[in-house]
């Protein structure tokens, strides 16, 4: 059949390009392959000459297919799945990208994409090792290319096509208009196109300046593991175990940046959103990609160590490999669908967990069979991980756990075979004054800490692969959180003296000379810091707020002994100052994470879960939102809060601006929490905070739910009224009497000092035509601040009544009166102190790692 | 023994104890029935939202106050309390996890957290509501859309 109005030609193109990089990527694999075990340099020659023109005609092909797909983003071809799927014809044409790696296939091609640029390095700086380390990327791109490939075969497909038509996919199944007669038996109508008038557009969420930002810069992160691991593989390949580690020191270090950065700028894009109540959620997703990275550290810090004193060669395999196989982990984790039920934000299944589990086994079996010292070995692990790929593909219905077993073997054999490649080494034993020995402490808890990331992280695998139902604990976040700040302080500690210590020997007196003044003005300063910024995290107990408390000192002391070791180490020459400056950035945030979170207030603390009469309820803790009638102040922290009211969106209809006016004594601000309103529909809101920043803190307002908003504008005004008890008030449809006020002090809940008092006030609401209401008026005063005031309504009569603040018997009550129903936002308040040197500590990490990596390649050419 | 060797050991040691204790803390993924068969304890109740029975939330009086009833596929039901509005993507949602206790004392589940599985996050959505303005799918567009439940039941 024909269809009309469809344009195939990109998809043709697209589709061609995808089938051409994977057969570049197999030639390119098989050439480099070839060059390297070739016996005749010549032969070696030429076939590095084909590998490298394959890999440029994959690189081509990638870049094509890059185009093409967006091409068709761009233009809204809505005959293409992919565009229908993740624009609209409303689509802010800056969030095009954002669009083309919301998918799965779009952002399995961001990464194919960045190992093209990688690789393409790798090629034009390192000619003596590129058939080896090119081997290893070119074996990841064909996997890669696989799924994106969208081939059939038999009744298995291999890989999503990102240029699958929708009336190819099963998207129109469900739509009989779309097919011929209205029945879903026949076949889609010629016309079909035209009666698509729009996509499903970006999720409104992820329209945000982030989502184009973060997934490039994380996904070259995740790309760039590949070449440190690549290039660990090679020294075994090669026999040459002290070469490669040169040339894959900057690698490791470019990796740790990027891919930390990448991480962090998720982490402060979770921040703004604030959809997960702040930075970091220990979300599994988050944590796959945490892991990678920490295993990273250690593997820079153990090819340090290895560089300058010949010790943990062996480690930095290990750490270097695993880095990379983690990588692979996470992405089956989030990729497969099976973090469904733990994860807020990972990709349902599409149908190609096998070939995510095929990118994994194959990822660590190439280890050992890359390690085995010689072919016959090497074909023992080949034939080995033949047979048990066969085993698990037969068996696999029935014990599920032997996937994991499978690959598990993989590791455990490369282990092996690595301890018969490197010998122990028979030295003497290293000195506890040397600067190895505690760096190599610091890599082991980097490790290890990721190792119980993972196991905690992995409880969804474990449930399918053992039949188990477990799921996170209560408390989740700390259950993160009790391990995480033991690892912080032995790293902040290590991270401040390891430095003034040198390779082999130190002498104790140069050692304590030099560190003597960090040390004593760390405690002076960390003193400070607990005194009077203080940190008051009672919720999980007090051994837990002294585990911050200490912390909070070596994290000091990392700032303070790094920033002092810029000035007496390496004598203020920053070029050479890369680590300390890194190693500050890692201190400043770990002061940053403990300050933030440790400090984290809630300014919109609802009191209402109490009740009124302070009765036996009082122990239901408080809410965190509370509701803001328009044009009516409410108490709030130190400010008092108006909803002055809202505005929508010029050219989107569905997205909503609040009005929120803040004012305390000392200032007052505006800001404009938005939120999507019942989005294509459905009656639902999608709110994106407003903020406003300060040196030293954040105050951040969302909206969480919403008035009726067909509703009528409502104009009346609020008044204010002083009284006694026994005056009146009239309004008019009668009066209102303050009948009683009961004060009470020592009020139930945490939130409250003993110096706080509550103030009940009993109004009657009179009406002239006859019935009577009673309202309850809550107001807490702390001193002569007002920390909370409640509002009732009286609802036949369109009052709304509040209690603002009371003091020797004189209530102020603010009325306002409507015959239109009112005008409410419910949000939530925060103030994140504090936050900014978290966001220093990040970027001073990442400048000097990158420090750190150009400084090694200079020397390394020199 | 090289120091070293102590150091590894003691750390290897530390880091099981630590992750024994935390499967220890682990809870349970759960069904309604399951979940009523152990009051008090904290599970990840699975069910999705019962659009039949009415869902109470009214900002004016009690923002943080929800409540409505959880139906899971084995066809129990269970009425739920969240100290929250609604979460995000709720209606959507095609099933809840929703985290907390059964209270026997109310008869409730009391949760501290939704998370919710919408189908059109990262899966494409009824593509009838996105095709033009046909008979058929006319109806499925213009679904009435029921605006606060909450406002109209707390006339006083």
């Amino acid at each position: 059949m024909n269809y009309i109005g469809e344009n195939l030609l990109p998809g043709n193109i697209g589709h061609f390009f995808v089938v051409l990089s994977l057969i570049a990527s197999i030639v390119a694999t098989f050439g480099y392959y070839k060059s390297v075990t070739a016996k005749n340099p010549i032969d070696a020659e030429s076939w590095k000459k084909l590998a490298r023109f394959s890999f440029f005609a994959e690189v081509l092909s990638v870049f094509v297919i890059f185009i093409t797909l967006f091409f068709i983003l761009k233009n809204h071809l809505f005959e293409y799945k992919y565009a229908w799927q993740h624009t609209s014809k409303s689509l802010e044409p800056k969030f095009l990208f954002a669009a083309f790696w919301e998918g799965q296939e779009g952002s399995t091609l961001l990464w194919s994409f960045w190992h093209c640029i990688l690789g393409l390095v790798v090629i034009f700086t390192d000619k003596k090792r590129e058939a080896q380390v090119m081997t290893f990327i070119s074996f990841i791109q064909v996997l890669l290319a696989a799924m994106v490939l969208g081939v059939f075969i038999g009744d298995h497909f291999i890989g999503v096509n990102p240029f699958q038509l929708l009336r190819d996919s099963n998207v129109l199944d469900k739509a009989p208009s779309m097919h011929v007669g209205f029945d879903l038996a026949q076949p889609i109508r010629a016309d079909y196109l035209s009666l698509i008038t729009d996509g499903n557009d970006l999720n409104p969420l992820l329209q945000n300046y982030w989502m184009t930002i973060h997934p490039p810069v994380l996904f070259l992160g995740f790309a760039s593991t590949i070449v440190p691991f690549a290039y660990a593989l090679a020294g075994l390949w090669t026999g040459d175990m002290k070469d490669w580690v040169k040339a894959a020191a900057p690698w490791t270090l470019f990796t740790i940046a990027s891919l930390g950065l990448g991480i962090m700028m998720g982490s402060k894009w979770a921040y703004e959103s604030l959809n997960f109540g702040g930075y970091w959620a220990w979300d599994p997703v988050e944590n796959a990609s945490l892991v990678p990275w920490l295993i990273m550290v250690a593997g820079a810090h153990t090819l340090l160590i290895f560089k300058h004193t010949g010790r943990s060669l062996k480690s930095s395999f290990i750490f270097l490999i695993l880095a990379f196989v983690f990588i692979v982990y996470s992405t089956y984790l989030t990729k497969s669908g099976i973090l469904g039920d733990a994860s807020v934000h990972a990709f349902t299944d599409n149908g190609l967990n096998t070939q995510l589990f095929l990118l994994m086994y194959l990822g660590i079996w190439i280890a050992p069979f890359i390690a085995a010292k010689d072919n016959k070995t090497r074909l023992i692990v080949f034939i080995s991980s033949m047979l048990i790929m066969f085993l698990i593909y037969f068996l696999y219905d029935k014990v599920q756990s032997i996937g994991m077993i499978g690959m598990l073997a993989g590791l455990g054999w490369f282990l092996l075979l690595l301890q018969k490649r490197i010998p122990n080494l028979q030295k003497e034993e290293e000195s506890l004054s040397s600067r190895e020995f505690w760096m190599f402490i610091g890599s082991l808890v980097f490790f290890l800490s990721s190792m119980i990331i993972t196991v905690q992280t992995s409880l969804p695998v474990f449930n399918k692969i053992f039949g188990l139902n477990i799921a996170s604990p209560e408390n989740h976040e700390f259950a993160y959180n009790q391990i995480q700040v033991m690892v912080a302080i032995i790293l902040g500690v290590l991270t401040a003296f390891t430095q003034y210590l040198k390779y082999k020997k130190t002498d104790t007196k140069f050692f304590i000379n030099r560190i003597i003044i960090p040390t004593l003005v760390s405690i002076i300063i960390a003193t400070l810091i607990l005194k009077f910024i203080k940190i008051n995290y009672t919720k999980e107990g007090l051994g837990f707020l002294i585990n911050i408390w200490i912390a909070l000192v070596a994290g000091v002391y990392a700032v303070i002994a790094n920033g002092a070791y810029i000035w007496v180490g390496v004598k203020g020459n920053l070029k050479k100052a890369g680590g300390s400056i890194a190693h500050l950035g890692f201190g400043m945030v770990i002061v940053g994470i403990l300050l933030s979170s440790g400090k984290k207030e809630v300014l919109s603390v609802n009191t209402s879960g109490i009740s009124v009469e302070f009765n036996e309820k009082s122990k239901e803790t408080t809410g965190e939102n509370l509701t803001l009638v328009e044009g009516f102040p409410t108490a709030m922290g130190n400010y008092k809060v108006t909803y002055l009211g809202d505005s929508t969106h010029p050219t989107k209809k569905t997205l909503n601006y609040f009005k929120i006016h803040f004012k305390s004594d000392k200032e007052d601000f505006t800001l404009y929490p938005n939120s999507f309103v019942n989005y294509k529909g459905n009656n639902e809101l999608m709110s994106n905070p407003d903020a406003r920043h300060y040196w030293n803190k954040d105050v951040f307002t969302y909206i969480t739910s919403i008035y009726n908003s067909d509703q009528v504008e409502d104009t009346t005004k609020f008044t204010v009224h002083n009284k006694k008890i026994g005056d009146s008030i009239f309004y008019s449809k009668g009066f209102i009497i303050l009948d009683k006020i009961i004060a009470k002090d020592n009020l139930p809940g945490d939130n409250f000092n003993k110096t706080d008092s509550g103030f009940n006030a009993t109004l009657r609401v009179k009406t002239l035509l006859g019935p009577s209401y009673d309202s309850e008026l809550l107001t807490i005063k702390s001193g002569k601040k007002v920390m909370y005031n409640s509002i009732d309504t009286v609802f036949s009569q369109g009052l709304i009544l509040t209690m603002q603040n009371i003091s020797n018997g004189n209530a102020e009550i603010g009325i306002k009166e409507t015959d239109k129903i009112m005008k409410y936002v419910t949000l939530k308040a925060y103030v994140f102190p504090y936050i900014n040197i978290l966001w220093i500590g990040v970027i001073l990490t990442v400048l000097g790692t990158l420090i750190s990596m150009i400084h090694r390649m200079r020397t390394q050419k020199s | 023994m090289k120091k070293i060797h102590i150091i590894l050991l003691v750390l290897i040691a530390v880091t099981i104890a630590v992750l024994i204790s935390f499967l220890q803390t682990t809870t349970t993924y759960d069904t309604v029935a399951t979940a009523l068969s152990k009051p008090g304890k904290y599970v990840h109740l699975m069910a999705k939202w019962d659009k039949s029975e009415p869902l109470e939330y009214d900002a004016l009086k009690n923002p943080n106050y929800l409540a409505f009833t959880a139906v899971d596929s084995l066809g129990g039901k269970i009425r739920v309390v969240y100290k929250n509005p609604k979460p995000e993507n709720f209606e959507l949602s095609e099933r809840l996890v929703m985290k907390g206790k059964y209270n026997a004392g109310n008869e409730k589940f009391e949760c501290d957290n939704i998370q919710t599985k919408c189908p059109s996050k990262y899966k494409d959505e009824d593509p009838s509501k996105h095709v033009g303005p046909m008979p058929e799918t006319a109806t499925a567009a213009s679904k009435p859309i029921e605006l606060n439940q909450n406002a109209t039941n707390s006339t006083k």
